[in-house]
């Protein structure tokens, strides 16, 4: 265990290689590429590979290939990148492949403003790959969560055979701050559950009681078949309502039914007598405290709500952290969107959404103007 | 007539104008003015996402006179092909009269052209729009902060081919875009260096004049990925010529000519030590440089028919 001062894109960086990830395959856009940049100088003397492909889509089917080949692989990009590896992540989805994409959200539409920060990625990781899928995405809101939160994108990958979304964003990206970095013994390492059958008994989509298929990869001894059609226990392509059914909703299902081990949040200054509560999350969510701390100066009796994990959402957990306030503020550094999905969940409170773009974050100051105005 | 020409033949007016953020020293800057001086008035410009396409439409400005559009990183050849057939709808409908001659000029530096933009490049080539698309080159995605790209030549630092220990810069050679075009059977391609602007001129006023798709491929100096001082850049893209690094040449129909000829070459050393990003290589890596160039050099010479890039002289 060691303090180091880095930035949240470095930090991303190491937090995989704790992880145990050998194999980076990237594509330059900003600003995500000094990730790349970190892990083509440190990830060789580990004995791992990082290369470089001609575009995203190329990247994050690199990642597949070296996944099935038995190496936890990554790969990151931010929104206009991220549109092209959507595809893959579908592939990725229905084959059960475990790889972690890092999106780190930068001002859109298209090239937008490149270099400056936003969150409106937050439904592209969960909507933009077709078909059916759920995709687990964990977003950062320091330097030291981007480590931590990597590696737990990590073990939920080779947990739940599961695409990873880690949603970051430009601030939090190239952010100085202190952070904790640990040994590969000092931390909850999960590595992919291995099949305990004999290889002619070998199913590759045969789920155990916890939804999840044992995975073999290429060259041990097993039949390994990497379907993207709709297929059978066995990988076998089948044109029937049963198959697909049952395969759809076992893909959904095993992600809900390790929820717990996916979803993580963090209250503050919630009690019995908070009446308002901020939902924030990311870089924003930096801004929210601060205003929140600013408003509890002035008597008003506010709580916070910050979900690390975005998607999927526990409902149970909204539904507790709202059960007794009068308004929910969702401050969001977009045009309002996850306050869609909270919105879902609250039944008895206002929500109110509050979307403050800011090329930087939205300021306390921003912020405390708005959510006063509502009170 | 029979005088060759001169830079000071160039047109005078300027269609590439000032106050963009391109880098002092940029070997792209140098293109872009001269290339919008050999283009007429009305050429349509599509452009790929890079170095360029950044600095000069830094809203609400721009440094385009000519109608100008950008769009994503991968497809300025797609969008080009776009443009080009609507161009054709546009005179069959006799919306715009058939006489009107409206060029198209699509543009990419090598990460749009050689590694992402590959696919649309191919697609437009292939299918034969009326197209010029001008590739220039910095050898690596400088626009990003000089990561590797399809182009970056062996040997060469970037970002993402650190040295150190385990690695020595760029491990793998350059890719060849003028064979790729060429494999598509396309009437013209042809190699232009901002140190030779009169060449420049010739050969994108010639590719303009023909029918069909055309590539030319320039070579450009890069102030803070290649690592010198802003005032060498021509002196490097001279330099690339004079050691066989690059070579000025043409294919018309086939037909190959080299248009820079260098009767007796520099080693390849002059080059590579007025650069930062090679200055880590070993003798022996230079040494392996130099017989790159030398089958290069050799393979330019068969192809000529005749020796016109000398051996070299030290």
């Amino acid at each position: 265990m060691k303090l180091e001062f880095m930035s949240g894109n470095m930090a991303i960086a190491e937090g995989a290689i704790t992880a145990g990830m050998r194999f980076f395959a990237g594509y330059p856009i900003t600003p995500a590429s000094d990730i790349m940049e970190y892990l083509a100088e440190v990830l060789p003397e580990k004995g791992g590979l990082v290369v470089q492909y001609e575009d995203e889509i190329a990247s994050i089917n690199a990642a597949l290939g070296a996944s099935w080949a038995g190496v936890k692989s990554m790969t990151a990009t931010s929104g206009p990148g991220f549109s092209l590896m959507v595809e893959a992540l579908s592939l990725a989805a229905i084959t059960e492949t475990p790889v972690v994409v890092a999106d780190i959200m930068r001002a859109g539409p298209s090239t937008g403003v490149p270099t400056k920060t936003s969150q409106s990625d937050v439904f592209q990781v969960r909507y933009a790959p077709h078909g059916e899928h759920l995709i687990p995405a964990l977003a950062p809101w320091s330097v030291q969560e981007a480590y931590d939160l990597t590696i737990k994108a990590f073990n939920i990958s080779e947990l739940v055979r599961t695409p990873v979304i880690l949603l970051s964003d430009a601030v939090v990206a190239h952010m100085w701050e202190s952070a904790i970095i640990k040994d590969v013994n000092e931390v909850e390492i999960v590595n992919r559950k291995k099949p305990s059958t004999p290889p002619n008994e070998y199913m590759p989509y045969k789920p155990d009681e916890d939804l999840i298929p044992p995975m073999a990869n290429f060259g041990e001894g097993y039949k390994v078949l990497v379907e993207s059609l709709a297929h059978d226990e066995r990988g076998y392509y089948r044109q029937s309502n049963d198959v697909y059914r049952k395969l759809i909703w076992r893909l959904i299902n095993k992600v809900k039914r390790h929820i717990d081990k996916i979803y993580d949040y963090e209250t503050y200054y919630l009690n019995n007598e908070t009446e308002y509560l901020i939902i924030s999350y990311g870089s924003t969510a930096r801004s929210a405290l601060a205003a929140v701390r600013d408003l509890r100066r002035k008597g008003v009796k506010v709580g916070m709500f910050r979900p690390k994990t975005l998607w999927p959402t526990k409902e149970e957990v909204i539904k507790e952290v709202t059960k007794d306030v009068k308004k929910v503020f969702v401050v969001e550094n977009n045009t309002g969107k996850m306050v869609a999905e909270f919105e879902r969940y609250i039944k008895k409170a206002e929500v109110v959404s509050i979307p403050i773009l800011s090329l930087d974050i939205p300021t306390p100051e921003e912020i405390l103007e708005v959510v006063s105005s509502w009170l | 007539m029979s005088r060759p020409l001169t830079i000071r033949d160039l047109p005078r007016e300027e269609r590439f104008a000032p106050g963009h953020r391109m880098c002092q020293g940029c070997g792209a800057a140098i293109l872009m003015r001269h290339i919008t001086k050999a283009v007429p008035k009305d050429t349509i410009i599509t452009q790929a996402t890079g170095c360029v396409e950044v600095t000069t439409t830094l809203y609400p400005e721009t440094a385009w006179k000519h109608p100008w559009i950008h769009v994503a990183f991968e497809n300025a050849a797609a969008v080009a092909s776009g443009v080009e057939a609507a161009l054709k709808a546009l005179k069959r409908k006799g919306v715009i009269p058939e006489s009107k001659d409206v060029k198209v000029l699509s543009m990419g530096g090598d990460g749009g052209t050689f590694d992402i933009g590959i696919q649309a490049l191919s697609g437009m080539l292939e299918r034969g729009h009326d197209v010029l698309y001008i590739v220039y080159d910095n050898e690596a995605y400088m626009n990003t902060g000089i990561q590797r790209s399809g182009a970056t030549p062996f040997g060469a630092w970037t970002t993402t081919t650190p040295v150190g220990k385990v690695w020595r810069g760029e491990w793998r050679r350059k890719k060849d875009i003028i064979s790729i075009a060429l494999a598509h059977r396309v009437p013209y391609v042809a190699t232009v260096n901002p140190a030779f602007l009169p060449d420049l001129y010739e050969k994108i006023r010639k590719a303009l004049s023909i029918k069909g798709p055309k590539l030319i491929h320039a070579f450009s100096p890069c102030v803070p990925g290649w690592r010198y001082e802003p005032e060498l850049t021509i002196a490097i893209a001279k330099m690339a010529v004079f050691t066989g690094v690059w070579v000025n040449y043409e294919v018309e129909n086939g037909e190959f000519r080299v248009t820079t000829p260098v009767p007796k070459r520099k080693p390849v050393e002059e080059y590579l030590k007025l650069q930062g990003r090679f200055r880590h290589l070993t003798a022996q890596e230079i040494s392996e440089i130099q017989k790159y160039v030398d089958e290069q050099v050799e393979h330019i010479n068969k192809l000529a028919g005749k020796v016109v890039i000398g051996p070299v002289e030290r």
